[in-house]
């Protein structure tokens, strides 16, 4: 059987990167599976290649567990695995029973979404998992909306769903400058979020390495990184705020 | 063979304040740890900084340092005198200064001249530094056989061939063979005359046996032995010292152990020279004079600091060859620090923090070789404390406890990088190493050398099929390997049996039991290259490529072939394989002293000069190209990040390769985290990972090429820059400019 042309009638999973070594998406050591497909069009995605699942690379869920039982020994003090995007909440049916034999195996698992889609096989996916790392990608819809082409109201639908069924989460937000790096926007972010769920809030700041991969035409493109002295300081205010 | 019983030891002052046990019936240094240590749980935040004088003494150490740079490497030779315990007048760096004294010679980094292992080598490396020999020491030894024409007197023409060729290389036949720790504690437990009262009955016990061979040689060894254990009591004498009678406080015990130390590196110049296991016995003493009152924190990180800079002076005058192989001077004065108990307690006390912490306070530094005996039971507070140290200085490695603890119980050192043996029970004969990828290549060519094209093995076709076949090279080589295995085993026994005999290490066997286990110990280098080399020809399609006389010069490779390095078993499975295949071979030939047979994989800095002397292979290494080093899987092939990397080393079984398995790991620090505090715990992270998974050795550093690049390119910019190479640490200038190259292209892992 050619798993390609068949792969969507099999449980397997669109993959679109495998980082085997991941630090900064959520706690330990972490393998970090990126999956494929995103309706979010945001100007500064990184990853524009993995928006689309017409390019297919379907993996099977006892590959995934194979590959995944390897770093096992590695996911200590909370160590684990990611999945991330894309938009890993596009192929929540078949994630959760993969991350229900993660869970079997006492692994911690982590989902990394910009929380945009809630649907049945959504909800019974994140009951699964042990955290979300949530990436709201603006505090204020309508420019949320033009940053991404998603809406802001789904986000926060998202975020008061976690919060019922008491899921730690984090929440994360790519810092750029001249678009939302004011202390307003951040402090809004900030009162927007906050929960006892809410175990941490990240600024990342904008980097622009990677333009050479932008698909179209990007209102960020010549715009500078964040520098590390503003994003520390909105990260203090942040902290005297909590 | 106990000599009488120490003179009512727990009656002794010296023994003040510690518990009794087997100890105080019998040199049993292991008892007085496990009855009388402190364990330490907590974090570094009790210890101190450099005192005034410690700044003041490092001045003068690094105004020396800078000068013995500045002269190529080497500072002076003492040409007139052959190095030896009582060759030279106390030597001081600021006498008034000084708490633990001691120099090799009577000038600090003033080398001296060993020529027992040959007179020859010891007359080039004067010259090479633009000195010479004097003619009284040249006649004294018209009279006297080196270790070296022993050895020559008997090597077979087939062996100087292989050595010549470098399929088997690094031989200790012509300096000291080294990796004997003498067990330096007892000197501050017991006192030498104890020791000598031990010893001395131990020779009228064997004097009663039937005097054969064997037994000769063993008494006339007892006889060398508590000669120079005399000759210990009139050097320490000399700095104003009575090591006659056991250290009465932590001062004392540094000074006596550091004493038998020093007296072992002024009567032997061999390659490694570990100091064993020190720091958490010293502890002991440290513990109960804090408790006294008698000194201060402080005050013994002084103490501490003081010896550290001691250790960090010794130099043996090598030739600029032996350099090339073993760049930077190393001596690996291994320390072994933590561990288990194998009741399951840790090892780990505050004096393991204070080694450590020497790299803060003295600076990083290669010497001494600090090595981290891990377990996954460490205390968390020592493991983030060694991570934060790795990350901050690049000069540590670490050591799977959980699997040497099994065979070699709890009270074990590290002789040179990875070969683990009992303190004051257990010995090893230096092997050096057989060039894998080499014999590979000889077999493919029908046993000829495949540079020159002359015969070096026995003779057989060249497989010059259009497509190597998997099965018939694997058979092909396995008999070259049987018959490699067979010359080396015979060459190692002729040249310990010289040893022995010509420059036997009398003050380091004195501070051993009388009965010692042996190791033969053999390596392998280039494992990665043929592992890949085969994993080539089973996956891919390798055809030869023939010279005009019809050898194989040269390989096409086409198609993809799984590299070692990336967890994928198809290829790791042939490393493994390799190594099993290879002891098993090697257990096939009787040893000297009935040694038992051992195996590394190590290449230390030497992997560099081996992929010179080598050949391309079947993996698509060219000609001349450095191996990696150790059991590293080769530069920028482990393509799947570096957990799979360690993984795959992680495969290479330690019940075959008891000798160790040395890997060398280089993380940038931005993969292991955005802040310090993550950078630590994911290091951790790391090292319990991949110990969980039975690997035995990594040494650990944390930086990025462009770092390297820049200091190769302005070395002056980064004089104490200190990277793991493979087996010990190195200041990075001294490496030669190859070596930096080989470093530089090294596998950096970052995140994907």
């Amino acid at each position: 059987m050619n798993l390609k042309r068949h792969g969507p009638m099999t449980p397997a999973l669109n993959v679109f990167h495998i980082e085997s070594m991941g630090t900064l998406d959520g706690p330990g050591i972490r393998t970090v599976i990126f999956l494929k497909g995103c309706p979010l069009r945001c100007h500064y995605c990184h990853n524009p290649e993995s928006w689309q699942d017409q390019t297919e690379n379907w993996m099977q869920q006892d590959e995934l567990m194979a590959l995944i039982m390897k770093m096992k020994p590695y996911y200590k003090n909370g160590g684990g695995v990611t999945f991330s995007g894309g938009e890993p909440l596009l192929q929540a049916r078949k994630l959760e029973p993969l991350c229900k034999r993660l869970k079997a195996e006492g692994i911690h698992v982590a989902l990394d979404t910009s929380g945009c889609i809630l649907n049945q096989d959504v909800k019974v996916l994140l009951e699964v998992v042990d955290l979300i790392i949530l990436d709201v990608k603006h505090a204020e819809s309508e420019a949320y909306t033009a940053l991404t082409g998603g809406a802001l109201s789904k986000t926060l639908e998202f975020l008061e769903f976690i919060k019922a069924i008491h899921k730690p989460y984090w929440i994360r937000q790519v810092i750029v400058p001249d678009y939302n790096d004011q202390k307003s926007l951040v402090l809004k972010l900030e009162c927007l979020t906050k929960s006892t769920y809410r175990q941490k809030l990240e600024l990342l700041a904008f980097h622009n390495t990677g333009m050479g991969k932008w698909q179209w035409n990007s209102p960020f493109w010549n715009r500078p990184s964040l520098s590390e002295k503003i994003l520390v300081e909105l990260q203090e205010m942040i902290q005297k705020n909590v | 063979m106990k000599a009488d019983k120490m003179n009512e030891a727990s009656l002794r002052i010296e023994y003040e304040g510690f518990a009794d046990g087997n100890w105080t019936q019998e040199v049993d240094v292991r008892d007085f740890i496990m009855q009388n240590i402190t364990p330490y749980t907590g974090d570094e935040s009790f210890l101190e900084g450099c005192t005034e004088r410690t700044l003041n003494v490092l001045e003068t150490v690094e105004k020396l340092l800078e000068l013995e740079a500045s002269r190529e490497g080497v500072l002076d030779i003492d040409v007139d005198r052959v190095s030896s315990l009582l060759s030279y007048e106390p030597g001081y760096i600021q006498k008034e200064k000084e708490i633990i004294v001691g120099l090799q010679t009577d000038e600090p980094l003033k080398r001296g001249v060993n020529p027992f292992g040959g007179i020859r080598m010891a007359t080039q490396a004067c010259e090479a530094y633009g000195k010479s020999l004097s003619s009284e020491v040249i006649s004294q030894f018209d009279y006297k056989t080196t270790h070296n024409e022993g050895v020559f007197r008997v090597y077979t023409e087939e062996m100087k061939t292989l050595r010549r060729s470098g399929v088997i290389t690094g031989l200790p036949d012509a300096y000291g063979r080294g990796r004997i720790i003498g067990d330096y504690r007892r000197i501050a437990l017991y006192g030498i005359d104890y020791l000598i009262a031990q010893k001395t009955a131990d020779k009228k016990c064997y004097a009663q046996r039937p005097m054969t061979e064997e037994n000769i040689r063993q008494v006339e060894e007892l006889y060398k032995q508590i000669d120079f254990l005399k000759k210990l009591i009139e050097m320490a004498k000399a700095y104003g010292h009575d090591i006659r009678k056991p250290a009465k406080n932590t001062r004392e015990a540094v000074q006596w152990l550091y004493y038998g130390y020093l007296a072992a590196i002024k009567e032997q110049n061999g390659a490694a020279m570990s100091l064993g296991r020190v720091s958490s016995f010293i502890d002991i003493y440290a513990e109960r004079d804090l408790r006294n009152g008698l000194y201060s924190e402080i005050q013994i990180q002084e103490i501490i600091d003081d010896f550290v800079i001691k250790l960090r002076l010794a130099r043996q005058l090598r030739t600029p060859d032996y350099n090339q192989l073993f760049a930077g001077d190393p001596l690996w004065i291994t320390e072994a620090l933590g561990g288990i108990r194998v009741d399951g307690q840790s090892l780990v006390t505050k004096n393991s923090f204070r080694f450590l912490h020497t790299l803060t306070n003295l600076g990083p530094a290669p010497e001494p070789n600090m090595t981290v005996l891990w377990s996954e039971q460490l205390p968390e507070a020592f493991k983030k404390y060694c991570a934060k140290l790795s990350i901050l200085t690049d000069a540590i490695q670490y050591e799977n406890d959980d699997i040497m603890r099994p065979v070699y119980g709890d009270d074990y050192g590290i002789a040179c990088c990875v070969s683990a043996m009992k303190l004051g029970k257990e010995m090893q004969f230096f092997g050096a190493r057989c060039n894998l990828a080499k014999t590979l290549l000889m077999a493919l060519n029908g046993g000829h050398d495949e540079n020159n094209f002359e015969l070096i093995g026995p003779k057989d076709t060249v497989m010059n099929d259009k497509i190597l076949d998997f099965d018939k090279v694997w058979q092909r080589f396995d008999h070259y390997l049987e018959w490699i295995c067979e010359q080396y085993v015979n060459t190692l026994n002729i040249i310990h049996f010289m040893h022995d005999k010509y420059a036997y290490e009398k003050t380091q066997m004195a501070l051993h039991d009388t009965e010692v286990h042996r190791f033969m110990a053999c390596g392998i280098a280039g494992l990665s290259v043929v592992a890949d080399s085969l994993s080539a020809i089973k996956y891919a399609m390798v055809k030869p490529v023939l010279n005009a006389h019809g050898f194989i010069e040269d390989f096409i490779t086409e198609g993809a072939f799984p590299c070692y390095g990336n967890d994928d078993d198809r290829v790791d499975a042939i490393a493994v394989k390799l190594t099993e295949s290879f002891i098993e071979k090697l257990r096939k030939h009787p040893t000297y002293r009935n040694a038992t047979h051992s195996l590394s994989v190590l290449t230390i800095t030497s992997n560099v000069v081996y992929g010179k002397k080598t050949g391309s292979t079947p993996d698509g290494r060219k000609k001349g190209e450095p191996f990696a080093p150790g059991a590293n899987p080769m530069h920028n092939r482990d393509q799947k990040g570096a957990l799979a990397s360690l993984n795959s080393v992680a495969k290479i079984p330690y019940e075959a390769c008891r000798d160790g398995i040395s890997c060398t790991f280089s993380i940038t620090p931005s993969s292991l985290g955005t802040i310090f505090e993550l950078q630590k715990s994911n290091l951790v992270n790391i090292l319990d990972g991949y110990f969980y998974q039975r690997a035995h050795h990594l040494n650990v550093n944390v930086l990025d090429r462009n770092k390297l690049i820049e200091a190769m390119q302005n070395p002056g910019l980064y004089p104490n820059l200190t990277i793991r190479v493979s087996g010990y640490a190195v200041h990075f200038h001294r490496l030669s400019r190859a070596q930096q190259l080989e470093v530089i292209n090294r596998t950096f892992h970052k995140s994907l």
